[in-house]
């Protein structure tokens, strides 16, 4: 059975075709990054899992719910069901390339907003699970600061924090490590190497491949839109079988 | 350069009357204006046409035309028509404090809408984009996210709206109303003395600005502190 099962997603902008047809498939436990270069829309295939952006066909379904589709204008899919959209991304949790931290709330409201607003958590309860995740990606001494008074890898170890305490069935990450320089990098990397060790799904847009070869156990490659090549991660980065894939990793320095 | 000061100290009485009239006034204009505003600033920030298009021509009309024109046509324009002064609102449309505050809360109404339009629509799109990933409905994320986010990042400037309502408020001397600036006048008719009756009505307005931007201070220290630089 499936955690997460994504089928045959398209997107375009307009005329340009962005995604192809490119399906994943995660179980419970599952690692998977996806790679590629820019404009390979792995960013995009990401962000149309939780419906930020409207893929144009596909299919998407969680822990074997299908998130009910209707084409839109422009034949972009939005949900058809509002309430189901609501709870299915509730059970998604999204990291993201720049954090995307509320700014006029401190570290601790951040992290309780979401499971008191949209989960319906008291109050104290919530406290104690976001005291209590914070503690887990080490920043809790920080929570009454504000975001804008935290570096980059405190701020982004923040927003793990806040998706963990939703409790998610499946954790997404677009390019958690893209933003920050490389000394905080580590202790993010660390905090998802955890994770991934406690038996967590995740999906994770990355350019780190190191991260993508020793922690992941299932690989994407995406090229202009299709999956080029898939499979396990030290094999298929060892021995990469399309040139494409070849050359992309022997323009990265790991 | 000779100032008659036991002129301005017998009128004092006057004046201290003058700011309670002019600090009601303020109040109730403030109030009204801002309930006003936000769904207005909503309604502004809108993609639909139907609705954007009505905010929109009431915020041009209202800032496109001076306070005065306004306060006149509310309290001499609308006396002139039959159909008003026989409705069940003439009593209120005939009372120079009403008409005041209704003109002023329309005014201050407009100008702070777009103030707050212009604030929710520099909301970082990354803040609104986590909160629908984590689920939150359309209700939830104005209520927590932008409404929240957009009041504290407009307060500078609301802080101007509202210091430039307090002097805006000095136009009630015009229909009747004896603001401080209506003291003033009165002061100045009664004894020929514009200039002391005049720089004191100025002095009162400075005291009660120097008030009002103490008070924006400390609502600045405590709602916008997430912006304040890093202590180090």
């Amino acid at each position: 059975m499936y955690k997460l099962e994504v089928t045959d997603l398209h997107k375009r902008y307009g005329s340009h075709e962005v995604l192809k047809g490119v399906s994943l498939a995660a179980k419970a436990g599952d690692v998977i990054s996806i790679i590629g270069s820019s404009g390979s829309g792995k960013s995009t295939f990401l962000r149309c899992i939780n419906l930020l952006e409207q893929p144009h066909a596909g299919q998407i379904q969680l822990n074997g719910e299908a998130l009910k589709l209707v084409p839109g204008k422009d034949g972009a899919l939005r949900a058809a069901d509002d309430k189901q959209l609501q709870r299915l991304r509730s059970r998604l949790a999204m990291v993201f390339q720049h954090f995307n931290l509320w700014a006029h709330m401190n570290v601790l409201e951040n992290v309780m907003e979401a499971p008191v607003h949209v989960l319906g958590m008291g109050k104290a309860e919530a406290r104690d699970k976001a005291e209590h995740y914070l503690q887990k990606v080490g920043v809790a001494h920080r929570k009454s600061a504000y975001p804008a008074h935290m570096s980059g890898g405190e701020q982004q170890r923040v927003a793990i924090a806040r998706a963990l305490a939703m409790e998610p069935e499946v954790m997404l990450f677009d390019e958690p490590t893209s933003a920050l320089d490389p000394e905080l990098v580590g202790d993010v990397l660390k905090v998802m190497r955890d994770l991934a060790a406690e038996g967590r799904t995740m999906v994770v847009v990355t350019h780190e491949m190191g991260f993508a070869r020793e922690v992941s156990n299932g690989l994407l490659f995406l090229h202009q839109g299709l999956v080029e090549e898939q499979g396990d991660p030290r094999e298929v980065l060892a021995n990469p079988q399309s040139q494409r894939l070849q050359q992309f990793l022997s323009g990265s320095l790991k | 350069m000779i100032f008659d000061y036991t002129v301005i100290w017998d009128s004092l009485p006057l004046y201290f009357g003058g700011v309670l009239v002019t600090l009601k006034l303020l109040a109730i204009a403030l109030f009204f204006g801002l309930l006003l505003a936000i769904p207005l600033a909503l309604m502004r920030t809108s993609r639909s046409p139907w609705v954007n298009g009505p905010a929109w021509l009431y915020t041009y009309v209202i800032r496109g035309t001076p306070m005065l024109v306004q306060l006149f046509l509310v309290y001499y324009g609308l006396a002139q028509f039959e159909a008003v002064r026989e409705s069940v609102l003439w009593p209120y449309l005939s009372n120079a404090t009403f008409c005041a505050c209704v003109a002023f809360a329309i005014n201050t109404s407009a100008y702070s809408a777009e103030i707050l339009a212009g604030s929710l629509k520099a909301t970082p799109h990354g803040e609104i984009e986590a909160a629908r990933a984590m689920g939150m409905s359309r209700a939830k994320l104005y209520r927590r996210i932008l409404l929240p986010s957009a009041l504290r990042r407009a307060l500078p400037q609301y802080s101007n709206e509202v210091i430039m309502m307090l002097h805006t408020t000095s136009l009630a001397s015009i229909v009747t109303l004896i603001d401080i600036t209506g003291a003033a006048r009165t002061v100045s008719s009664q004894y020929y003395l514009p200039f002391e009756a005049f720089i004191t009505a100025g002095l009162f307005y400075l005291c009660l600005t120097f008030i009002l931007v103490r008070l924006f201070k400390v609502a600045e220290r405590r709602w916008l502190a997430y912006l304040a630089p890093r202590r180090s």
